[in-house]
């Protein structure tokens, strides 16, 4: 026991040293990698509650994915971030307020699971034991079997979520010319090469 | 106390004792691996590549270490210093981190895990930053060019990656790269009689899913003919234009292992790992190690073909390739594969 404690304690004080850091460096780049290596002690603290397939798709997710747009963006776009500060207070209440019901949120989560510890076991798809089911397995059961419509659903939903992005970037220029690979391929000597005999002295 | 020395300190005192000893093996391994990749290219062109330092040039690789590590390093004036360093070590030590689960023999892994290859997928989606990184941080336009190429390369092809890994995991039934290797005992061949052979391993049922994952390991690991982030002759040398001595050293080692990485993984995934060829009892002899090595050193050389054969693509082709093409079929096998599976009843 005494060493998965240690290890979260290295994990959590990680996670909320660079999570403060993202919010205090003053170069924006160092905020998103600040940003990576909170997902990652994240990703650490999913492995110690036993859930392994959590913390290998956060890494995958949000660190190879999301976190480079991240990145990407940052570093393209020459953003002023003093600039944006300079206007910080005046949304301070808006914040102060979703960090509250956050907060409240938490301690109502929190609080009623120590206050009552048999509603754990009132959950629609408790949580089998680590020995009996693999955590991917059990993941997938609740997934693709027991929820399977739902998770139908949800990927429809990114679906049109993914064709609005597509449709709204989408420009299709008509002076550009495409490269079209099927009619590359399918050119053949008779249709692609004239020959002409020329005489000497004489042009075509 | 006792207690304590015995499930605490022994443990940790092997495990880092069989971490050393992977990593010295995967050392001189990536040593001679840069030696091959270099004699081949040089065969392929007619020339004899290095031959000069000990017999057939053996310790080339060493003395350029030596070389490397002797030199200057020279940091730009305008770079930022802590990321222009940090980078490449981001870069070497994510390439030396996913080893950790890799199975060389059966039992033969430092950690047995049991979402393996989501790891190994995990930290290789992640060695995309050292090259943002160290692009970024030299502060000038040939690295970023270099980059950003690079990260839209290596996330794009991700994908295509991740959907052949799903199509052989719907076969195998389990993450742990072990159970993927010993799902390979029996297989195609074995279902119309023939004793276990090479036939039963992944790349004859999933003959598609093995050439788009090998094209893919390519490009994941910037290899020619996918080496656009170092194009050297438009870009000088990519992301690692400002970096020389150790820090560049420690790029391509990284790079380096990156290839032995997706090597490895070829042979697990696809060339039933430490198994023999075909299941007697001289061949069972050999120790596994010899098998997976020798198997990985294959894919190395068609690695190393490829790129002594292949001109070097261009930046929408490449990303053609990667969305219009592999994205599609992967996909698609995907659902013939679970199809299959799940009509004729062959998954576990």
């Amino acid at each position: 026991m005494g060493l998965q404690a240690l290890f979260f304690y290295l994990f959590a004080f990680v996670a909320v040293a660079s999570a403060f850091m993202v919010i205090a460096s003053r170069n924006p780049v160092y905020s998103v990698l600040f940003l990576i290596l909170t997902f990652f002690n994240s990703a650490g603290l999913f492995l110690l509650t036993g859930a392994e397939f959590l913390a290998m798709i956060l890494l995958v997710v949000y660190v190879g994915a999301v976190a480079v747009l991240f990145l990407f963006v940052v570093m393209m776009l020459d953003i002023d971030f003093a600039e944006l500060r300079a206007g910080a207070l005046e949304y301070a209440p808006v914040g102060a307020l979703i960090g509250l019901i956050l907060a409240i949120e938490l301690v109502v989560v929190v609080g009623g699971s120590t206050l009552s510890p048999e509603i754990a076991s009132n959950a629609a798809m408790p949580i089998p034991p680590a020995a009996e089911r693999q955590n991917t397995a059990a993941l997938g059961d609740v997934l693709y079997t027991h929820y399977a419509y739902f998770f139908q659903i949800a990927g429809l939903v990114l679906l049109v979520a993914m064709i609005g992005a597509i449709v709204l970037t989408l420009r299709h220029k008509p002076h550009i010319k495409r490269q079209d690979i099927p009619t590359q391929v399918a050119r053949t000597p008779e249709t692609a090469v004239e020959i002409v005999k020329v005489k000497p002295g004489q042009g075509i | 106390m006792d207690a304590f020395i015995s499930t605490y300190v022994w443990p940790g005192v092997i495990m880092v004792a069989q971490s050393l000893l992977l990593l010295v093996a995967l050392l001189v391994f990536i040593a001679y691996v840069l030696l091959a990749d270099r004699k081949i290219w040089a065969a392929v062109q007619l020339r004899r590549g290095p031959n000069v330092v000990g017999p057939w040039g053996l310790f080339q690789s060493f003395a350029d270490l030596l070389k490397f590590v002797f030199k200057e390093p020279v940091i730009p004036a305008t770079a930022n210093k802590v990321i222009f360093l940090l980078a490449p070590l981001v870069s070497v030590t994510l390439a030396l981190a996913t080893w950790a689960v890799v199975p060389l023999n059966d039992g033969w892994v430092i950690a047995n895990i049991n979402v393996g290859i989501l790891y190994i997928f995990a930290i290789s989606s992640l060695e995309v930053y050292g090259i943002i990184m160290g692009g970024w941080a030299s502060n000038s336009k040939y690295p970023f060019l270099g980059a950003l190429r690079s990260a839209a390369q290596m996330v794009s092809y991700e994908v295509s990656i991740g959907f052949v890994i799903v199509t052989v995991l719907l076969c195998v039934g389990s993450l742990n790269l072990t159970d993927i290797v010993n799902s390979q005992r029996d297989g195609l061949g074995t279902m119309i009689g023939l004793p276990g052979s090479f036939l039963d391993w992944h790349w004859l049922a999933l003959f598609p899913m093995f050439v788009v994952f090998f094209i893919s390991a390519l490009a994941e690991t910037n290899r020619p003919p996918f080496d656009l982030p170092e194009a050297e002759s438009e870009l000088v040398a990519g992301f690692m234009v400002e970096y020389g001595s150790t820090p560049y050293m420690m790029f391509m080692l990284g790079e380096y292992a990156a290839i032995c990485l997706m090597c490895a993984l070829t042979t697990i995934l696809f060339l039933g790992g430490w198994l023999p060829p075909v299941d007697v009892w001289f061949l069972n002899w050999v120790p596994g190690i010899i098998w997976f090595v020798l198997k990985a050193s294959f894919v190395f050389f068609m690695f190393a073909m490829v790129k002594a054969f292949v001109p070097r693509y261009r930046y929408d082709q490449l990303m053609r390739l990667g969305w219009k093409v592999f994205l599609p079929i992967s996909l698609a096998m995907v659902v013939i594969v679970a199809f299959v599976l799940k009509l004729t009843g062959w998954s576990a």
